[in-house]
């Protein structure tokens, strides 16, 4: 079964142990600016929002790589960066209509959530539930199952 | 080691930025933070020193768990002489500065002297850089500084700590506010930092903080700790859902809730502004005054509160601003502001609250200070025409106007600005002053509770609940239940509260922590992160050693046992009314006995034998 990483913003209390272990993971640091999932504050709204790459089936980055260092793992369904190939010339960063290809200037190359192999720190480490990591067809059971308990509310005939 | 080794000494009258390396046979003694700047700080200023001339040093100091994975691992302090006390002053912060600032690669950064113009610190990794902040931040909020400073640099990421307006008036509480809304609040570091010309500290790191010694251990304790926070009601659903709040009920049921500048020990609108109120929606707009909770750098608690204020209440109405969400009240801030001056209306709190953060004020000494004030008025000491208009308890739009003139520093709010014992005196009436070292009175009653009792007469930063929490123990039964009312015990669960805390201040931790951890939750964690031996018996002996270090420097400054006491209304007076009426705090009983447990004389001064024991 193939896993995805699912956001529930409304959880996040806006921590960043999910960066931290994100830095950990890739970079053997604790450094939120090493992080490939970022947590956003909206602070006048009240809203805290963690947001990564999506994984997308028909990713725009591994189209756009010149040099075809963006690889499928088909295990994962991650979109992973192949290091050694990289060259740093950022055409992925701009391909990603989402923002979530970055580059690190401390390598020379880009960076982007790979699940970590299957196994997402980001997700292991969040305290509250709002990032985990489920089947990825069905993303949107929790949603699902909330709102279906507010439907057939009528007492029964 | 998870330490940097790198200090930034910055000279404001020379205009330097210097790298140096830390002391790690001070580090090997101190620990971090509190422990670790305090000994920089006796070493390096004389304890004569005026607080706010150049020859005084503000330093801001990270734990050796400031940006690690350690839950709450983002606290930082800001340490100096302050201008409100006289003593010496530590006053802890969350928000995310700290952590950056290890991140930059730095564990702590000294500042001394006095800029000759305005200026701010701007910290990207190794390259530190003073710049000018005439024309473009002096004069303007915490707020405005952020966002100008983040504009200016390009750098939505960039995390920023500063003074308001307040601190470059010279009023003196003012606060070092860091991230909009989490301060190194108290006894006025804030001032010392605007009277350096000093607005700004903006830091910026890439490098990250690395070097654990036991990754291994550091994660395995690091969860385990994170187990117990998120197995502990007190940790895990009190703070998330009421934050500190959750204790306005329960101190005011008790009779324990100073109310009107001690005058009262309930407050009959104490339900109006408790945690319970912050979730009730109101009427206009059907949203309830919190919006949510929110956490600082790392911590699996979350405590923080988000609030709005009602878009129709008399203090955002005509204004325009202020109909956002920001930091909303916790426990100490609605109690000055509320119960210390009998005010129960929740929006002119919050709105009060959200002034303390945009300008950096200390609500705490801000409230208390208005609550002597309206005694007096009331008294006919301080007359309608002095301060321009009524000034009674409970009135909330005179609790509003206070603020806004003592942040902006006209009229009245100069006098505000000097502090309840400073404003007493000046009106003949010091004894109307719920301070100890010139620092107010938190929001427990130190005659109900008598551990808080002697621990304000005896925190080495004046009134603080935060030097030894025996709140822990009398209310809620953290470690063990004692008897708020007895004095039986009371030095010794004091001395262990404070001993603890002042290790919890060194390691980068927050102290809401122990409300689920004890030093050996803690311990694994600093010893996996560290070099050498972090024993449990080491620590106990650093947080000692800590203790009598603040004290001494406060000897040295001038303080005596004399001035180890409570007001009058504290000693003599007592409770006038609730369950707890009659109820004064036993010093007599309690400081000899307390004395003794520290191993200092009976004029309070720590004895050869003790610091020989303490390696002093």
């Amino acid at each position: 079964m193939l896993k995805s990483l699912n956001i529930d913003p409304e959880k996040c209390t806006g921590c960043l142990q999910c960066e931290m272990a994100c830095s950990y993971e890739n970079e053997g640091v604790f450094n939120t600016s090493k992080s490939r999932i970022k947590v956003f504050d909206f602070h006048h709204e009240g809203r805290q929002v963690p947001y990564t790459c999506t994984q997308c089936a028909e990713a725009w980055c591994l189209h756009a790589c010149p040099v075809d260092a963006i690889k499928l793992n088909a295990g994962t369904g991650a979109k992973i960066v192949l290091d050694d190939v990289c060259v740093g010339c950022k055409v992925c960063t701009i391909a990603c209509p989402f923002g979530t290809v970055n580059y690190n200037h401390d390598t020379g190359k880009v960076m982007k959530c790979d699940l970590c192999g299957g196994d997402p720190a980001c997700a292991t480490a969040c305290p509250t539930g709002a990032i985990t990591y489920v089947n990825a067809d069905w993303t949107g059971l929790d949603k699902m199952r909330k709102w279906a308990a507010k439907t057939d509310t009528q007492p029964r005939a | 080691m998870a330490w940097h080794r790198k200090v930034l000494r910055v000279n404001l009258t020379k205009g330097t930025c210097v790298a140096e390396p830390m002391n790690m046979e001070w580090a090997d003694q101190y620990l971090g933070q509190r422990g670790l700047a305090t000994k920089y700080f006796v070493e390096e200023v004389d304890a004569k020193v005026d607080p706010l001339s150049p020859e005084n040093k503000i330093m801001f100091v990270t734990g050796p768990l400031t940006g690690t994975m350690a839950s709450t691992g983002g606290r930082y302090s800001v340490v100096t002489k302050g201008p409100l006390t006289g003593a010496i002053a530590c006053s802890n912060s969350g928000g995310y500065i700290g952590a950056e600032m290890r991140f930059a690669g730095w564990d702590m950064v000294i500042v001394e002297g006095k800029a000759a113009k305005p200026v701010y610190l701007h910290i990207e990794n190794e390259k530190a850089q003073l710049l000018p902040a005439e024309d473009f931040i002096w004069g303007k909020t915490v707020w405005e500084t952020e966002k100008l400073i983040k504009t200016k640099h390009q750098d939505p990421q960039m995390r920023v700590c500063s003074v308001g307006r307040p601190a470059e008036k010279g009023v003196l509480y003012a606060a070092v506010v860091n991230d909009l809304h989490r301060a190194a609040g108290r006894s006025g570091v804030g001032t010392v930092m605007g009277s350096k010309n000093l607005k700004a500290i903006a830091i910026r790191g890439t490098k990250g903080v690395g070097g654990v010694v036991k990754p291994k251990e550091f994660f395995e304790s690091v969860n385990a700790g994170k187990k117990v926070l998120a197995e502990n009601a007190v940790t895990s659903q009190g703070l998330p859902k009421y934050g500190t709040q959750v204790l306005m009920n329960i101190l005011n049921e008790m009779g324990a809730s100073p109310t009107r500048n001690h005058k009262d020990s309930q407050f009959e609108g104490a339900h109006k502004i408790s945690g319970e109120a912050m979730h009730e929606k109101r009427a206009s707009d059907g949203k309830a005054n919190l919006t949510t909770n929110q956490a600082c750098f790392g911590c699996t608690i979350a405590c923080g509160r988000i609030s709005t204020i009602d878009p129709t209440h008399f203090t955002v109405k005509d204004k325009g601003g202020y109909l956002g969400n920001s930091g909303g009240l916790e426990y100490e801030a609605a109690w000055a502001l509320g119960n210390a001056i009998g005010v129960d209306d929740i929006d002119a709190l919050t709105y009060v609250n959200f002034l303390c953060n945009e300008d950096g004020l200390d609500p705490i000494t801000f409230g208390a200070t208005i609550g002597a004030v309206m005694e007096l008025y009331e008294m006919g000491v301080i007359s309608k025409e002095e301060i321009g208009f009524e000034c009674k308890f409970g009135d909330a739009k005179a609790l509003v106007k206070l603020a806004e003139m003592t942040c902006q520093g006209e009229g009245f709010g100069k006098i505000v600005g000097l502090g309840s014992k400073r404003l007493t005196e000046k009106y003949g009436h010091p004894e109307l002053s719920m301070s100890c070292k010139g620092q107010e009175f938190p929001a427990y009653d130190g005659r109900a509770l008598q551990g808080m009792g002697l621990a304000y007469a005896t925190s080495n930063r004046g009134g603080c609940h935060l030097r030894g929490y025996t709140v822990a123990s009398e209310v809620l039964g953290i470690p063990f239940k004692t008897d708020p009312q007895s004095t039986e015990e009371k030095p010794e669960l004091l001395k262990a509260f404070q001993d603890a805390t002042a290790v919890v201040d060194s390691t980068g931790l927050c102290v809401f922590t122990t409300f689920a951890w004890g030093l050996p939750d803690i311990q694994p964690q600093i010893q996996a992160a560290c070099e050498g031996d972090w024993s449990l018996e080491k620590l106990n002996l650093v947080g000692e050693r800590i203790w009598n270090l603040e004290r001494e420097f406060n000897l040295r400054a001038g303080f005596t046992a004399k001035d180890d006491t409570l007001p009058n209304r504290f000693l003599v007076e007592g409770i006038k009314n609730g369950p707890l009426k009659g109820a004064v705090t036993r010093l007599d009983i309690m400081m000899p006995k307390y004395y003794e447990l520290r191993g200092w004389d009976a004029e309070g001064v720590p004895t050869a034998e003790t610091k020989q024991r303490l390696g002093l």
